[in-house]
């Protein structure tokens, strides 16, 4: 059966035979982050254009449907177009922290694959504190876009950026309360393990209701915190014109953009790997028939079916509902979210601990 | 009420009051320093005008009697008794001042900047009566009928 | 850029009315507008703000400003009504109807029954399309982006019609003194019928989508309450007014043309919120429906425009008219000096009294609730500076 687990075997042990273990380290540094960067620019490419059929699906238009077969080459031009683009600095920018910002929301969001598995044994790092490390660092990105919103020296931006550091930091709290719960159901940090304690079933079937608390509640959280209508109030276009990137244009503009779509991707993979059990296929009990033909779907496949599956969800809600307003926003986190899933939290772990789960 | 009845009302209230009705509305003419009192009284008292559906200015200098003549003019209507007046106060054209009443008719404010805007009537005591539609420099009242402008009006 | 500076300048340093009015120092003065996503138009606000509250709301208006009064003044009594089309663009046939009305009425001119009938069709479709836009236009402004394309889709249907019978889409120039300008297309009644019939479910589906959406509801409720008093004080009419509790529609008031001979309801609601706004106009919507079906298989035979002279003199004297727009009273003045041209015209344009009730009923309120707000007053900024 075709792995991506033994190609990545056999090439680390190609470079460790080859080289002496540092350079075949640095080696392995390399080709991780080609293989980042690759994964990034077609990411991007991909989840642009699958926004853009998406909207116009339900906006009963065609959507892009010029450029290459079917419009597929679309966001490729775009892409061409951005780099063509003057990159406009305003004159009373602070003109460091403006061009640093959407390089820290970038690298923020590259920091955050580093634990996620792709497939069977296809894992960047399998950190014993995966989890943890995702959300501490998936945090960082709100200083890139108060960075953004600060140096611009424009009142929308500042505006925008100041709701999205209020946003995001409120709403941390639920995501991690959601993903703590998958901890406790799993006993484990490390995302190799949660995935592995998955095999029998996803948790979002054993874990009883509240694990499905747990997940809408995560599925909310996480579009809060990647901006995403019916929360985006940072950029809230009617509003505040484009928020916190007002001023950018060029290839600065198209960072935040990009990182935006890899910021949906990364929360959808974790949601996916948490709940969903990531590359593990679809178990039933003890059909065995049935779970040996799901055992052929290739892992990548599962992990990368489960992640669509989220990130389309995410698109759906964007292009359904309205925005909220700023302050619905905030007692939506403090006065509902939070105690539910503290509480939600508190019958997870009764659940853990007397074995409840199937 | 009738035509009849408001003319009572009006004649107790404000005896040198003229008359029109040859139009749809029963018109009366007030003079310019009894305008003040008698736009409270319309508002608060028995006739209960408490709609301005439209305010606005008409310059008579293009017509052989009125050189020197502009004349206010308030559509009034109550949503009370629906019965509605046509109030009119002729100003002096080369030195047009008159009471706000944008204390009494909230939507009299923005009406009265534009006709300060477009004919240059001076609203006294008006909260902030400056140009609405034109910008800040422009110079000339545009709706009063000697206003020349040789690149942007154009003769037919 | 000269006019910019000196407007921030005197908001943040001047307070007009005194009092209340007085700007803190930690205040925050944004433009919105003129090229703003959610100003529809050339509209600017300067909006001083204390963190994400409102405190104050200043229109800056003019620039979309055409003097079209001026220009009315040396049109002739048919030429000046081709004008008014471009005021209120998405009802330009109640504008045109408006203006026609007034100089039948200096004329003293009977309107065939055929052509009245007619005319309550087209002004009625037209409201349709206007609040079809609205409706989209609003969803936008609060974040919702789908439901603009399904308002379209409707509006796209009646703008077909109006095509096909008026030669144009959006200025349509159909209404003349004495009548309309063409007989109605031989498709006219049947696509009309076919309209409806779709729109009446579609209608449902826009509840659907906006009215019943919770995150709407909790945006629109409570925000930007209108007083009936202030209503009145304002100046406001149509949907705006009524959404407050104050019977004002012209249709039923002071009924022209055929509408005291058709069953529709004036719909008012007491709220005086964005949301009542909002409903008012969503239920316009089916009685629009309801005057359109009762119209439309019942057009009488006869001539469709009575005989006029070629050049048109309205007698010495002022003539009014009043007629009910998407938006609210739309009033025609004219002052005439017996000649073939209007001396002196006003235009009583609704939104332009709508606007003036903005800064009264935003104060205090998130920078969110203003789009909820200028979204339910339905501005349309060239009837504002006309």
């Amino acid at each position: 059966m075709f792995s991506l687990e033994h190609i990545t075997d056999f090439i680390q042990q190609w470079l460790y035979a080859t080289f002496n273990p540092t350079m075949a380290l640095i080696l392995e540094c390399v080709i991780v982050m080609l293989l980042v960067i690759g994964l990034f620019a077609v990411l991007g490419l991909v989840l642009v254009l699958m926004e853009r059929k998406v909207a116009a699906r339900m906006q009963i238009r065609l959507g892009p449907n010029r450029v290459g077969p079917k419009g597929m080459l679309q966001t490729a031009a775009d892409t061409l177009k951005l780099m063509m683009k003057e990159g406009l600095t305003p004159d009373g920018a602070d003109k460091f922290l403006f061009n640093l910002a959407p390089f820290i929301v970038m690298i923020a969001a590259m920091l955050i694959m580093a634990p996620i598995a792709f497939a069977k044994g296809f894992q960047i790092w399998d950190i014993n504190i995966g989890v943890l490390y995702v959300s501490a660092v998936s945090s960082v990105s709100v200083i890139g876009i108060l960075m953004a919103g600060w140096a611009s020296n424009n009142k929308y931006s500042l505006l925008g950026a100041m709701r999205s550091g209020a946003q995001i930091v409120s709403y941390e709290l639920s995501a991690g309360l959601s993903i703590i719960s998958i901890v406790v159901l799993s006993g484990s940090l490390q995302v190799s393990d949660i995935i592995a304690s998955q095999q029998t079933g996803w948790w979002l079937f054993r874990g009883h209701i509240p694990a499905i608390i747990a997940f809408v509640i995560f599925i909310i959280a996480v579009t809060a915190e990647t901006n995403r209508a019916p929360f985006d109030l940072a950029e809230a276009e009617s509003e505040l014109t484009a928020g916190f990137h007002t001023e950018y244009s060029g290839m600065k503009f198209a960072l935040f953009f990009l990182a935006e779509y890899i910021n949906i991707f990364i929360v959808c993979a974790i949601g996916a790997t948490l709940f969903l059990g990531g590359w593990m296929p679809l178990h039933i009990g003890h059909w065995e028939g049935f779970n040996q033909i799901m055992d052929y779907i290739p892992s990548s496949l599962w992990f990368l079916g489960k992640t669509f599956f989220l990130i389309f969800l995410i698109m759906w809600f964007r292009w359904t509902f309205p925005r909220l307003r700023v302050d619905q926003l905030l007692s939506l986190e403090w006065k509902y979210l939070l105690p539910i899933s503290m509480f939600n939290l508190l019958l997870i772990t009764l659940i853990a601990i007397m074995g409840w789960h199937f | 009420m009738t035509n009849e009845e408001i003319k009572q009302h009006i004649i107790t209230g404000l005896p040198n009051a003229s008359f029109d009705e040859t139009g749809e509305w029963l018109q009366v003419l007030v003079p310019v320093d009894a305008w003040k009192q008698f736009a409270q009284w319309l508002r608060s008292d028995a006739l209960q005008m408490d709609f301005l559906f439209c305010l606005t200015c008409v310059d008579w200098a293009a017509t052989p009697a009125g050189k020197a003549l502009l004349t206010m003019v308030y559509h009034f209507t109550s949503t009370v008794f629906r019965h509605t007046l046509v109030v009119k106060v002729k100003l002096d054209r080369n030195n047009p001042e008159i009471e706000t009443i944008s204390d009494c008719w909230r939507t009299a404010e923005m009406h009265e900047r534009e006709v300060f805007d477009l004919f240059g009537v001076q609203f006294l005591h008006h909260p902030d009566l400056r140009r609405l539609v034109l910008t800040d420099d422009f110079e000339g009242h545009p709706l009063r009928k000697d206003f020349e402008d040789p690149i942007n009006m154009i003769k037919l | 850029m000269y006019r910019e500076t000196q407007i921030i300048e005197s908001a943040k340093t001047t307070s007009p009315n005194g009092g209340p009015d007085a700007v803190d120092d930690g205040a925050l003065v944004i433009n919105v507008g003129p090229q703003h996503p959610a100003t529809h138009g050339v509209l600017h606000l300067v909006i001083t703000l204390q963190g994400e509250t409102i405190q104050k709301i200043e229109p800056h208006l003019g620039y979309i400003h055409r003097s079209i009064e001026k220009m009315c003044e040396s049109l002739s009594y048919r030429q000046f009504i081709y004008v008014t089309s471009r005021m209120d663009y998405l009802s330009a046939h109640i504008n045109n109807h408006g203006c026609a009305l007034c100089v039948e009425k200096g004329l003293q001119l009977e309107v065939p029954p055929r052509a009245q009938v007619i005319r309550v069709l087209m002004d009625e479709l037209t409201r349709i399309a206007s609040h079809e836009l609205w409706w989209g236009a609003m969803a936008m402004d609060l974040g919702a982006f789908t439901p603009f394309f399904y308002a379209f889709r409707e509006r796209e249907t009646i703008n077909d019609i109006m095509e096909e019978t008026c030669g144009a889409r959006l200025t349509m120039n159909y209404m003349v003194p004495g009548g309309v300008m063409y007989d109605i297309h031989p498709n006219f009644q049947k696509r009309v019928k076919d309209f409806i019939q779709l729109f009446t479910n579609k209608i449902d589906e826009y509840d659907d989508l906006v009215t019943g959406n919770i995150i709407f509801q909790n945006r629109t409720q409570g925000v930007g309450v209108l007083t009936a008093a202030d209503a009145i004080s304002y100046g406001c009419t149509g949907p705006v007014a009524r959404g407050s509790g104050v019977a004002c529609d012209i249709r039923k008031l002071y009924p022209y043309e055929v509408y005291n001979k058709v069953a529709f309801d004036e719909i008012i609601e007491t709220a005086g919120d964005s949301y009542a706004r909002y409903l008012v106009r969503i239920k316009e919507l089916k009685q629009s429906v309801r005057i359109v079906e009762q119209l439309i298989d019942n057009i009488p035979e006869g001539d469709f425009q009575a005989k006029t002279k070629a050049v048109l003199k309205l007698p010495k004297g002022e003539f009014y008219s009043r007629v009910e727009t998407a938006r609210g009273e739309f009033g025609v003045y004219i002052v005439s000096e017996g000649g073939t041209t209007p001396y002196r015209i006003k235009f009583r344009s609704p939104g332009f009294s709508n606007l003036s009730a903005l800064d009264h009923i935003s104060r205090g309120c998130k920078i969110g609730d203003l789009m909820a707000i200028m979204g339910t007053l339905d501005l349309v900024i060239p009837d504002i500076d006309r």
